[in-house]
């Protein structure tokens, strides 16, 4: 299939950056979203220009690193996947797709379809842990019950994978949901119970700091998550922040 | 804005309480309108039990227009952090594909409703102040008669056909308001479980009932002065 894409070209973070349209063609539909951006960059080295700088690492969906706004969706049109994992079966010969970086006043862009998702980093150092006995009496995970309920919800909270789509989709660019999912997963079992006041409230706190905005509970973030992460993460960690304040 | 309040979440959660409370008073307020459907002598006594009741006018009133304000201000003070958090914006958004419109235009269908209640009070609520505490005039009967005026006067704000399309406007963005703030209120307090869908489609319900109430009120007397 041939295509037209519009893609945001920005030098750098002080640049002001701009849509740039580019042709490609022979795409086949069997190719990743990824691999066709690969075409595009071989043939603008090819011509000697500057290739287009985006994120990427596991190509299987599991890193987050991939990013991308494509046709005014974080990841593209298609639901539970990263940018990896969409295929170009998902658009139609003489398409024009626009592909623009990860917006959010917290997630600065570094160059082209790149973004500074470092805020999420300092977002879990500020409460993201667990005390865990490494002394060489380590006690055996199993041995401490927790209701399988329990242990499903705190693992579907896991599975997030800071990719930011849920800031990028958000129309106030708050990171609730992933903030969300990393309170969640530790209140819901036992050995995230010795630091969940501090937990919650340092989180909260350095998501404030890092400039996102205030979830006004729109939904967007759950249905663009590549995880399926649910608002219900959202309501635990309100639960758990008005625990430690009141 | 300091201490407790300064936190996102925090402010969710009063944002939250402050809208359940207005949902309580719109049950309130459109409780006391039907009643001017069938009968004059109940709405006329009601109004004036509401009008002249000390503790509805001095304790109750004061903490509904407190309330009022402070869903208001923190709603703006929320989009303003909102904006600052959002500072470029894409150049294809398709917020359509992921949720609804009224839940992203909850500040346009507020500015709406907040235009609403500035026309509410010149109307209503002002002529009221003055001719209880200027004109000291608290008898709530009409001039040179022995009747309530409370009838009388609703009936006259629904002659004016632009009045009503103002209003019937007004409810029916109050109505995408309620549509999604409901819910959202519960979900801001940390209320989601298995009775949330109960409580997001009480919140439809009560986001068509409540305003169609109010539409109703306002065409029945327009076509019935």
């Amino acid at each position: 299939m041939n295509l037209t894409l519009k893609i945001w070209r920005q030098k750098n973070a002080d640049d002001k950056g701009q849509l740039v349209d580019y042709k490609v063609t022979d795409i086949s539909e069997h190719m990743s979203f990824l691999e066709m951006m690969d075409v595009l960059n071989e043939q603008l080295i090819n011509k000697g220009e500057e290739p287009v700088a985006f994120d990427h690492d596991c190509r299987e969906g599991i890193c987050g690193m991939c990013s991308m706004y494509i046709n005014g969706e974080a990841h593209g049109p298609d639901r539970g996947i990263t940018t990896c994992q969409l295929h170009m079966r998902s658009f139609k010969d003489g398409d024009t797709i626009h592909i623009e970086p990860f917006r959010a006043t917290a997630f600065p862009v570094i160059k082209d379809l790149v973004v500074d998702r470092t805020a999420f980093d300092r977002i879990q150092q500020s409460g993201g842990y667990i005390s865990v006995n490494t002394s060489g009496n380590t006690q055996d995970a199993n041995a401490t019950p927790i209701s399988k309920i329990d242990a499903d919800k705190a693992m579907d909270a896991a599975t997030c994978i800071g990719c930011g789509a849920c800031v990028a989709t958000c129309k106030n660019s708050s990171a609730m949901l992933f903030v969300g999912a990393k309170v969640s997963q530790y209140a819901l079992l036992p050995q995230g119970q010795v630091e969940a006041t501090e937990r919650v409230l340092n989180m909260v706190q350095q998501m404030d700091d890092e400039g996102f905005g205030n979830c006004t509970n729109t939904g967007a973030c759950e249905v663009e998550c590549p995880k399926g992460i649910s608002l219900e993460n959202i309501a635990r960690m309100n639960r758990e922040f008005l625990k430690a304040s009141l | 804005m300091s201490g407790f309040l300064s936190s996102s979440i925090a402010r969710k959660v009063a944002m939250a309480l402050s809208a359940l409370f207005l949902i309580f008073f719109l049950i309130m307020h459109l409780s006391v309108n039907l009643t001017s459907l069938f009968s004059e002598t109940l709405f006329n006594h009601l109004s004036h039990f509401m009008g002249t009741n000390p503790m509805v006018q001095f304790v109750l009133q004061p903490i509904l227009i407190f309330g009022v304000v402070f869903h208001f201000v923190m709603g703006f003070v929320l989009e303003l952090k909102n904006k600052k958090a959002t500072a470029v914006k894409y150049a294809k958004d398709n917020g359509a594909a992921n949720s609804t419109w009224s839940s992203r235009n909850m500040v346009y269908s507020g500015l709406v409703i907040l235009a609403f209640i500035v026309l509410h009070f010149i109307d209503f609520w002002i002529p009221e102040l003055n001719t209880k505490y200027i004109h000291g005039d608290m008898s709530g009967l009409l001039e040179g008669t022995q009747d309530f005026r409370y009838f009388e006067e609703l009936q006259h704000k629904f002659v004016n056909p632009l009045r009503v399309l103002a209003y019937v406007v007004s409810f029916v963005l109050l109505g995408l308001h309620l549509s999604h703030g409901f819910q959202s209120a519960f979900q801001s307090m940390g209320f989601n479980n298995k009775y949330t869908k109960t409580v997001k489609a009480a919140g439809k319900l009560y986001s068509i009932i409540i305003p169609a109430g109010f539409v109703l009120v306002a065409v029945f007397h327009f076509l019935n002065h």
